[in-house]
């Protein structure tokens, strides 16, 4: 507009700035630090040099867990952006049918990550679980099915439980930017003759790019740090078949006690985060991104 | 076959499949939430014996008695403290800051702005480390402020976003008339802003509302007594102590929700608008 800063407007940028800087700029440059000592949180930290950089970048659990992470992080988008396309633009058309069930289709959002994970706990026990019951008296299966046990099948069955969980935000991103696409294209196209699925081609996706973006930065950035299913679900396990960076961190932290350690996997995350953003936003054109993430 | 007919034929079928699609997917979403919801109701004894996938033939709400006496109650009460003590400064410092930086277009405020952008690519959850260091340094772990302080920072970021844009729209005119009639800086913070980004507030306040009140990893980290705890990591911890008592453990995981289940049922667009709201761009 056409201010200067004063003092008076300046003082109400302060707690912004202090808890900002207190909050989040500190604890980056604490984060670097850590990661060259080794410390167990109670004792003197001894400065070490680069020994945690060292052990971590050649230790092949750090791949892993590196591997376990992008897997998640691809089969969330490969899942989620398709249904969560569909569902939303199933649910932008009007009508009874489609409000009634846009009401149920909601309701995962209602539940915190980790109740969501103590109820799947539930539902997939190989014992006595809701999916066990289900199999045995309503199919007539009788064999046992052990979704979360077996290491050969617990990631897939977390990113399977992680995409029923968020979908339906991302359906709801979608629902709201397809209701804003101007039907007057949609109308100009079928007087050309469109066929939809040229309009699917032609008019919607194009017009929802910048959701798709968004969403995809949503997802890939997201799953970079997913935490909380996974650690009341199989805490990393069984075994360290389900330890994604998130989970190795937080095990090196504080329940390994070496901050250090789990300091150097935080940065990792944290650079791989600035990345990943950096190299989406890049790679779609940061224009697009920024109108979109600032609504105008 | 006719052209006509064949179309006719494609679009029934195509309807069909959309139906029969839709219905599907209402029953996998939907159907585990109704699971938890109906279990809650079941009683304790012979829960595992009778149908589990129905709801109860006789529904109780003991299960809802017996937490609230485990502790529940307490839960409750903390999370409510917590979310709500942080969404207010949220809200309060977003705002302020954000008339700020709309209002003076000086190089200082644009830098300031973009730092708090930054902030959007970074993981958050991986400063956890240094946050508990400090917390504990400053002797306010296993406190109330020590979670709500965190909370206040980690909500900052994207309420900034939204305020700022939203604050954009507001025109200088307004501003300047206000100005003629001799209304302070801070006078037209509350005379002026406030009252005209109240959807934007709202909005802002539902959304980190739920955030704080979900969050597991701050509590999780952050406190260690059961009396500190908030309900999504009380949720957790009952289940590892009470692991064979399905329909209790599904009664905290539906209390947990209960400000949420509430407000979906008496005002479900509101809240899926203000869970959108900052990404959803204007429904573009």
């Amino acid at each position: 507009m056409y201010r200067k800063m004063t003092w008076k407007l300046f003082l109400l940028l302060v707690p912004v700035v202090v808890f900002y800087g207190a909050f989040i700029v500190f604890p980056i440059i604490s984060s670097i630090r850590t990661s060259f000592v080794s410390w167990n949180g109670l004792t003197k930290a001894l400065p070490v040099g680069f020994r945690n950089w060292i052990t971590q970048l050649t230790s092949p659990e750090l791949y892993r867990s590196m591997e376990l992470t992008a897997i998640v992080m691809a089969l969330s988008w490969v899942i989620q952006t398709p249904v969560s396309f569909a569902l939303g633009l199933f649910l932008s058309g009007r009508g009874r049918v489609r409000d009634t069930l846009s009401a149920f289709y909601f309701t995962p959002l209602l539940f915190s990550a980790a109740a969501l994970g103590i109820a799947w706990g539930f539902i997939l026990n190989p014992s006595f679980g809701l999916a066990q019951v289900l199999l045995v008296h309503v199919f007539g299966y009788k064999g046992t099915i052990n979704l979360l046990g077996n290491p050969k099948v617990v990631l897939y069955t977390l990113i399977g439980i992680i995409a029923w969980e968020f979908i339906p935000f991302h359906t709801l991103l979608y629902q709201s930017a397809a209701r804003g696409v101007p039907v007057s294209l949609y109308e100009a196209a079928e007087l050309d003759g469109a066929s939809s699925q040229q309009k699917l081609w032609h008019i919607t996706i194009p017009q929802l790019k910048n959701t798709i973006v968004t969403s995809t930065v949503i997802i890939l950035t997201g799953s970079l740090t997913y935490f909380d299913i996974i650690y009341v679900l199989t805490d990393g396990g069984p075994g360290n078949a389900s330890l994604v960076l998130a989970l190795d961190m937080y095990r090196k932290a504080f329940e390994e006690y070496q901050l250090g350690t789990g300091a150097t996997i935080a940065v990792i995350m944290t650079i791989l985060g600035v990345v990943l953003s950096l190299v989406l936003v890049r790679w779609t054109g940061f224009g697009r991104m920024q109108s979109q993430m600032e609504g105008a | 076959m006719s052209e006509r007919e064949d179309t006719w034929a494609r679009k029934a079928l195509s309807r069909i499949v959309v139906g029969l699609l839709a219905l599907v997917w209402f029953l996998f979403s939907f159907y585990p939430v109704f699971y938890i919801l109906f279990s809650s109701f079941h009683l304790q004894q012979g829960f595992l014996l009778g149908n589990v996938w129905l709801p109860p033939r006789n529904p109780t709400i003991q299960n809802y008695a017996d937490i609230l006496h485990a502790g529940f109650f307490r839960y409750f009460l903390n999370s409510a403290l917590v979310s709500v003590a942080s969404v207010v400064c949220i809200a309060g410092f977003s705002l302020a800051a954000s008339y700020v930086l709309v209002k003076v277009t000086t190089r200082l405020s644009q830098t300031i702005f973009s730092i708090l952008l930054v902030a959007l690519a970074i993981p958050l959850q991986s400063l956890i480390i240094p946050i508990y260091t400090m917390i504990y340094h400053l002797k306010l772990y296993n406190t109330y402020l020590g979670l709500i302080l965190p909370s206040i920072a980690f909500g900052l970021p994207l309420t900034m976003l939204i305020l700022v844009n939203f604050l954009r729209d507001i025109p200088s005119e307004f501003y300047q008339a206000m100005e003629m009639d001799g209304v302070g800086e801070y006078g037209m913070l509350v005379r002026l802003v406030v009252p005209l980004s109240v959807p934007a507030i709202v909005a802002v306040c539902i959304y980190q509302f739920i955030q704080v009140w979900n969050n597991f990893l701050f509590p999780l980290v952050l406190t260690e007594s059961a009396q500190m705890r908030l309900l999504p990591l009380a949720v957790v911890s009952f289940e590892g102590l009470h692991s064979l008592d399905i329909p209790g453990v599904m009664a905290t995981v539906v209390l947990s929700a209960l400000p949420l289940i509430v407000t979906y049922v008496a005002a479900r667009r509101s809240l899926l608008g203000a869970l959108a709201s900052g990404f959803a761009g204007g429904g573009r």
